[in-house]
C-alpha cells in the first residue's frame, strides 16, 4: 500500500534521472562551473594560504549556490514546453509527489556532485581534514535546501520573460540562511568553536523547506499552467 | 454579522472599491500632510539636541518611521496575498501590487538615511550590522516581487505568483533576520555594535510617533492612488471604467 | 524652539550634509511618487477619452 502511494514520487525521480543521463553534458557543465568559479577566487585574491583557509567555506558555499542556479531553469521548463507537465498536473496521481520527485532528482544531479567534489576543492584552499568532513556534511544538509527553495522560484518564473535572471533575483535572497548556517558551520569549527549549533539550525531550515517547498512549488506550477 | 460580511465582499469588487478609494484619498493625503508638518516641527525645531550625537540624531525622525513602514508594508502585502489566495478576490492582488513600490521606496530610504546616519556616528557609510543587513535583504525581496510581477503579462497569473512569493518571503523574513543576527554574533570583530538609540526624551518619542503616523497615512493614500490606476489599466474596456472615467 | 537664527538651523551643528541629505531624500521620494502616480492616472484618462472619441 505504502509503495503505491510513493509510486509517482519514485517514477518522477527515475524519469528525470534517465533524462539527465541522456544529457550528461549538462551535469558536467554545472559541476565544472562550480570548480572554475571556486578556483577563480584565489586567482583574484592571491595565494596567501591563511587568507584562503579563512574564505574557503564561504567561497565553496557561494560556488554551490551559483551552480545550483544553473540547473534550476531546466527543472520544469522542458516538461512545460512539451506538455508533459500539464499531463502530470491533470493525472490522478498526486502532483505534489511528482514535483517532489523532480526536486529530488534535481538534487541528485546538481547537488550531490557538488557535495562529492567539495573536499577536493577544500584541499586547494588548505582546509584541514576535519573541516573537509564538516564541509561535506554542511553541503549535504544544505544543497537540498537550495534545490527545494529553487524549485519554488523555478515554478514561479516558468515561461516568464527573462526567466533566468529573474529566478536568481527571486531566490538568492532566500538562500541567505542556508549560506550563513552552512558556511558558518565550517568557519566556527575552524575558529575552534563547536559547529553543532550551525548544523542543527541548517537541519531545521531543511525540515521547514522540505515541508513547504514542494507544496508551494506545486501551487506555483498550477498558477503557471492555468 | 452576515450583514457586515456582505458589505465587505461588496467592496471587494473593483467597480465599487474604485469610487470608495477615490473618496478616501483626500482624507489620508491631508492627514499625511498635517501629521508630517507637525512631526517635522517637533523633530527639526522643537526636540532638544542630543547629548551624545548632537544634531545628527535628528535623522531618527525619518529613519525609524521609514524602517518600520518598510517592514509593515511587507506584512500587509502578505496579509492581502493570503486573503487573495484563500478567497480569490481580485482586489487583494491589486492591493498587493499597489503596496510593493511604496514598501521598496521605504526600504531604500531606510538604507539611505541609515548610511547618512552611520557615517558621522560610526565613521562608515555601511557596517555589516544585523539590522542593516536584514533591511538590505528586505529591499532585495521587494525588488524580486516587483520584477516578478512586471515580468508576467497576464494580471491574474501575476497576482497569484506575486501572492505566493510574498508568502514565501514572509515565512523567510524571520529566518533571515535570525540567521543574520547569528552571523553577526559569530563575526564579532568585523562589526561595530549599533550605538543605542539616544535615551528617548518624551519630545523625541512623540516626534517619531507622529512621523510614523504621517508615513502610515502617506502609504495608505499612495496605495489607494496606485490601486485606482491599476484598476483602470486592467479593466480599460469594462463598462464601469467608462462611467467613472470622467469623475 | 532650539534655534537662534536661520543659519544655525541650516548648519545643524555641523551635521548639515547628513541631516539634510536624509530629510531631502525622503522628501524627494515622497513627493516624486505621488507626482508620478498623478501622471500615470492622467495618461490612462487621456487614453480613455481617446477611445471614446474613436467610438
Amino acid at each position: 500500500m505504502k509503495s503505491q502511494h510513493a509510486a509517482p514520487f519514485i517514477l518522477a525521480i527515475r524519469r528525470d534521472l534517465l533524462l539527465a543521463a541522456r544529457h550528461k553534458t549538462e551535469i558536467v557543465t554545472a559541476l565544472f562551473f562550480f570548480v572554475i568559479v571556486v578556483n577563480l577566487l584565489p586567482l583574484g585574491i592571491g595565494p596567501d594560504a591563511d587568507l584562503l583557509r579563512k574564505i574557503a567555506p564561504g567561497a565553496l558555499w557561494i560556488g554551490a549556490l551559483l551552480a545550483t542556479l544553473l540547473g534550476l531553469q531546466r527543472l520544469f521548463a522542458p516538461d512545460h514546453a512539451d506538455g508533459t507537465l500539464e499531463q502530470m498536473a491533470l493525472s490522478p496521481q498526486s502532483f505534489t509527489l511528482l514535483v517532489a520527485g523532480k526536486i529530488v532528482a534535481h538534487w541528485l544531479v546538481s547537488g550531490l556532485p557538488v557535495v562529492l567534489i567539495a573536499p577536493v576543492l577544500g584541499l586547494q584552499f588548505d582546509l584541514p581534514g576535519r573541516s573537509l568532513g564538516l564541509l561535506m556534511l554542511s553541503l549535504l544538509l544544505g544543497t537540498p535546501i537550495l534545490s527545494l527553495i529553487g524549485a519554488v522560484g523555478a515554478a514561479l518564473t516558468l515561461g516568464v520573460r527573462g526567466g533566468g535572471a529573474l529566478l536568481s533575483l527571486l531566490i538568492l535572497p532566500l538562500y541567505i540562511p542556508a549560506l550563513i548556517f552552512g558556511a558558518g558551520a565550517v568557519e566556527a569549527d575552524l575558529a575552534g568553536l563547536g559547529a553543532e549549533g550551525h548544523l542543527s539550525l541548517l537541519g531545521a531550515v531543511l525540515v521547514v523547506s522540505l515541508f513547504f517547498a514542494p507544496w508551494a512549488s506545486t501551487l506555483a506550477l498550477r498558477v503557471a499552467l492555468e | 454579522m452576515s450583514h457586515s460580511l456582505v458589505n465587505w465582499f461588496k467592496y471587494a469588487s473593483p467597480a465599487s472599491f474604485y469610487p470608495l478609494a477615490g473618496r478616501l484619498i483626500p482624507y489620508f493625503a491631508s492627514a499625511a500632510a498635517v501629521l508630517g508638518a507637525i512631526g517635522l516641527w517637533i523633530g527639526l525645531l522643537f526636540a532638544p539636541t542630543d547629548a551624545q550625537q548632537g544634531e545628527g540624531y535628528r535623522i531618527i525622525f525619518v529613519h525609524v518611521p521609514a524602517s518600520w513602514m518598510s517592514m509593515f508594508v511587507y506584512c500587509i502585502m502578505a496579509f492581502w496575498s493570503a486573503l487573495g489566495l484563500a478567497f480569490k478576490t481580485r482586489l487583494s492582488g491589486m492591493m498587493t501590487a499597489a503596496l510593493a513600490p511604496t514598501g521598496a521606496l521605504f526600504a531604500f530610504l531606510s538604507l539611505w538615511t541609515g548610511a547618512l546616519w552611520g557615517k558621522p556616528m560610526w565613521g562608515a557609510w555601511w557596517v555589516w550590522d544585523a539590522r542593516l543587513t536584514s533591511q538590505l535583504i528586505l529591499f532585495f525581496l521587494y525588488l524580486g516581487f516587483i520584477a516578478l510581477q512586471s515580468a508576467i503579462d497576464d494580471p491574474r497569473r501575476a497576482d497569484k505568483a506575486g501572492a505566493l512569493l510574498a508568502l514565501v518571503g514572509v515565512i523567510n523574513v524571520p529566518i533571515i533576520y535570525f540567521s543574520v543576527q547569528w552571523w553577526n554574533t559569530l563575526h564579532q570583530g568585523a562589526s561595530v555594535s549599533m550605538t543605542k538609540a539616544p535615551s528617548m526624551a518624551h519630545t523625541m518619542l512623540a516626534g517619531m510617533l507622529v512621523m510614523a503616523l504621517a508615513f502610515w497615512a502617506y502609504t495608505i493614500a499612495i496605495a489607494l492612488m496606485r490601486v485606482r490606476c491599476i484598476m483602470l489599466e486592467r479593466e480599460l474596456s469594462s463598462e464601469w471604467v467608462k462611467r467613472n472615467a470622467t469623475e | 524652539m532650539q534655534w537662534n537664527n536661520w543659519n544655525d538651523f541650516l548648519h545643524m551643528g555641523g551635521y548639515a550634509v547628513y541631516v539634510w541629505g536624509s530629510f531631502g531624500a525622503c522628501a524627494l521620494g515622497m513627493l516624486l511618487e505621488p507626482w508620478l502616480l498623478k501622471r500615470r492616472r492622467h495618461a490612462i484618462l487621456a487614453r480613455l477619452s481617446g477611445q471614446e472619441n474613436v467610438q
